[in-house]
């Protein structure tokens, strides 16, 4: 039996109709998904009711992964096969990542991407994030009962395209079909309903697990500008944890401990620290292997006193997020708090002191940009409300550009340009007789390529020779819903062209993505297989019901050779219906079909005798009368 | 004749109400559609249209239009749980049988 949810005035869907489409925070430390459920975010649990799914995915030498909770666990034991925030190497290659020698990974550069190498293989951060991603699909189905149509992604606002195409690609590979991907902050001041609100500039403050982000939007006409972003990709909720460890340490005056030791008290930190936002003190008891106990109370002024400097380090980036933005405090309209960390009171006290305005903290912050992809998703699902007919658009994070001579960047999308969007330049040739033009497509703000990401290269060949500067060579770049960039060149003269649709330096090759598809592909068939199976198995259900009920009302418009017929065909229905063997019970069903066709005709002839009978033509009404018109 | 909501029902209801910050009830209805026949309409209501018979449940208005009423006689709108997955389910006595997926129904 389906449960329904409650539609809006006249968007009732048809059976099996229902357009399902969840938002996905797929964040460092955990992700969420969140869906619309009349007219209701609402963030989907596990089977435990746990919201949080770990973002943490460990391979198992048989291939099959263990995500979340579980692979979280056995970190400590199989570290180098516990891949842990994975979304640092997204769309990055091995010189990107910082103090990688402290990581216990082994990694294996490859041009383009970096891999992880596992006992399941090597692993790129793009499959290790698709299967985070394929986990929250299972569970958004399980949770609304069926296939969903397609999710908003969310992606920190500093992503450049190479991250968000390696985002997109892991969304296809989890078979998720992305509807768009959304800036982590825009989502958080959608949850607040900013974007129904008054145009104004707003700063969104998010302290996660491990991360700090502040971002400063500007929402005018419906389209949020991201105006500056900042942070610090080393601090977050846990640094304070490890406050309370060191704090522990000290005041209890502890030797070294053991692994097992130090993770316990440090779960304990944790607890404190959760407990704090309430209370005013917290009991601190453990009891270690060696069987010292340890009995501490730890209170709010201890606690803000220790983490002060923490705290004070996530104001500096907030500062020069507003000075690159050129705003002052008194230009915020209101500060959006994200990310379970923002729970502590020094915290809040801290923003709301910098901004001289309370934050707005009324919705869970581990929550709040998993709300609100929830709701972008069901708008752009088509689920909207009369009057919501508003279609949020999104920005360019960074400017978009070609290298001209000398090694400079021509901008051709500034960021902050709405997209869709499509813009084109006309070049020109450097040398008399030059055919060829070679493309450097850059992405970022400064003005040395050198300075920027280098995207894509590719040439223009067949230029016919002119002198310089008679070539009119025109650069189309086009930028769709999702942020990503398709670059096309035409000789106007000539009419030669070449194209190229992103493929980012430090994205994955289509040959990549096609042999990982192709993997998935066996999975994505045995998925559909399974589905199409239930879904005849229920039909086939259904007809046997229907037959069952029409024999035991009409069954004496049956002789018995025809009656034995039917009852043999129920039988044999009936029994194929449990083989899990598709064609064996639609050969059946297309049996019994045929079989009760002339019963199905003389059933209709009884109640249509029936419901006439007795009754002259004149008695019936003038619209019966017209159909029959013609035997007057 | 009447229409009644579970009291769980009317709890979620009230709660997706204020949520939403309009409305005047909840109308529940049928057309027919589907692969028994007739399919279920549960909807916010905006308005009461004239002929609509109107009920209140745990202090949630229901409408019903007059030509659905004989196929929602006596049904109790339930709110259930079934695993991970959750919404509101019609207990109708009129109904004779239901397609696999109880979105659609005969009477």
């Amino acid at each position: 039996m389906a449960l329904l949810q409650i539609a809006e005035p006249g968007e009732s869907a048809a059976p099996h109709q229902h357009r399902l489409a969840v938002g996905i925070d797929l964040g460092t430390t955990n992700s969420l998904v969140a869906t619309v459920r009349s007219g209701l975010s609402v963030v989907l649990g596990d089977e435990f009711g746990r919201p949080l799914l770990p973002s943490v995915v460990r391979y198992l030498p048989d291939g099959q992964p263990q995500v979340g909770y579980e692979a979280q666990e056995a970190q400590a034991l199989d570290p180098r096969n516990t891949i842990v925030s994975v979304k640092r190497f997204m769309g990055r290659g091995l010189a990107d990542i910082a103090h990688r020698e402290d990581l216990p990974y082994h990694f294996h550069d490859q041009p383009g991407m970096l891999r992880l190498i596992t006992a399941a293989g090597p692993k790129s951060p793009v499959e290790v994030s698709a299967d985070i991603l394929r986990h929250l699909r299972l569970r958004a189905e399980a949770s609304l009962g069926g296939a969903l149509i397609g999710a908003v992604i969310t992606v920190p606002a500093y992503f450049d395209d190479a991250q968000r195409q390696a985002t997109k690609d892991a969304a296809r590979l989890a078979g998720l079909p992305v509807l768009r991907l959304l800036n982590e902050p825009t989502a958080a001041a959608i949850a607040y309903g900013l974007d129904n609100a008054a145009e104004g500039v707003y700063a969104v403050y998010d302290l996660g697990g491990g991360t700090f982000d502040i971002s400063i939007l500007r929402l005018s006409r419906g389209i949020f500008e991201v105006l500056a972003t900042g942070g610090d990709s080393a601090l977050g909720g846990d640094d304070f944890d490890h406050r309370i460890y060191c704090w522990i340490l000290e005041t209890a005056e502890l030797q070294p401990l053991s692994v097992e030791d130090a993770r316990m008290l440090l779960t304990r930190a944790r607890e404190a620290k959760e407990y704090l936002t309430l209370h005013g003190v917290a009991p601190i008891s453990a009891q270690l292997k060696s069987g010292e106990r340890i009995d501490l109370k730890l209170s709010t002024e201890i606690f803000t006193e220790i983490t002060r400097t923490l705290v004070a380090k996530t104001m500096q980036p907030v500062k020069k997020a507003l000075r690159d933005a050129g705003l002052s405090i008194s230009d915020v309209k209101g500060v959006v708090m994200v990310g379970g960390a923002t729970r502590m009171p020094q915290v809040q006290r801290a923003v709301g002191e910098f901004f001289q305005q309370a934050p707005l903290n009324n919705l869970d912050p581990d929550k709040v940009v998993a709300i609100g992809a929830a709701t972008q998703a069901n708008l752009l699902a088509g689920n909207r409300a009369a009057g919501d007919d508003w279609l949020l658009l999104d920005v360019i994070p960074l400017s978009l550009g070609l290298e001209t001579m000398g090694g400079l960047v021509e901008k051709i999308i500034p960021r902050n340009a709405t997209i869709p969007t499509s813009r084109a330049q006309e070049f020109t040739t450097y040398r008399d007789g030059q055919t060829a033009l070679a493309m450097h497509v850059v992405q970022g703000e400064r003005e040395l390529v050198s300075d920027c990401r280098s995207l894509a290269r590719f040439e223009l060949r067949g230029i016919p020779p002119m002198v310089a500067g008679a070539a009119r060579i025109r650069v189309t770049f086009q930028v769709d819903a999702d942020g990503l960039l398709a670059v096309a060149a035409r000789e106007q003269s000539s009419g030669v062209e070449a194209s190229i649709i992103v493929k980012p330096s430090y994205g994955l090759s289509d040959d990549e993505i096609a042999g990982m598809l192709k993997d998935s592909l066996l999975h994505v068939k045995e998925d559909a297989q399974q589905r199409a199976l239930k879904e005849t198995q229920v039909e086939a259900q259904r007809l046997t019901e229907a037959v069952s009920n029409a024999l035991s009302s009409d069954g004496e418009l049956l002789d018995a050779d025809e009656r034995q017929r039917i009852d043999d065909g129920l039988i044999r229905l009936r029994t194929v219906i449990e083989n899990n063997n598709r064609r064996q019970i639609m050969l059946a069903m297309d049996e019994l079909e045929a079989d009760t066709k002339e019963f199905a005709a003389r059933r209709m002839n009884k109640s249509i005798r029936r419901a006439f009978a007795g009754r002259h033509i004149n008695d019936l009404d003038a619209s019966s009368r017209l159909t029959t018109g013609e035997y007057e | 004749m009447a229409v009644t909501l579970s009291e769980r029902a009317a709890n979620h209801v009230a709660k997706y109400m204020a949520k939403r910050g309009k409305g005047i009830g909840l109308r529940l209805g049928v057309r027919t559609s589907g692969c028994s026949g007739m399919a279920y309409k549960l909807e916010f209501a905006d308005i009461a249209h004239p002929d609509d018979v109107e009920f209140e449940s745990h202090g949630v208005r229901v409408l019903v239009d007059p030509k659905s009423l004989p196929y929602l006689d006596g049904t109790e709108l339930d709110y259930a749980r079934e695993g991970l997955n959750e919404g509101f389910r019609f207990n109708n006595p009129n109904v004779k049988d239901a397609c696999g997926c109880g979105e659609s129904f005969n009477v």
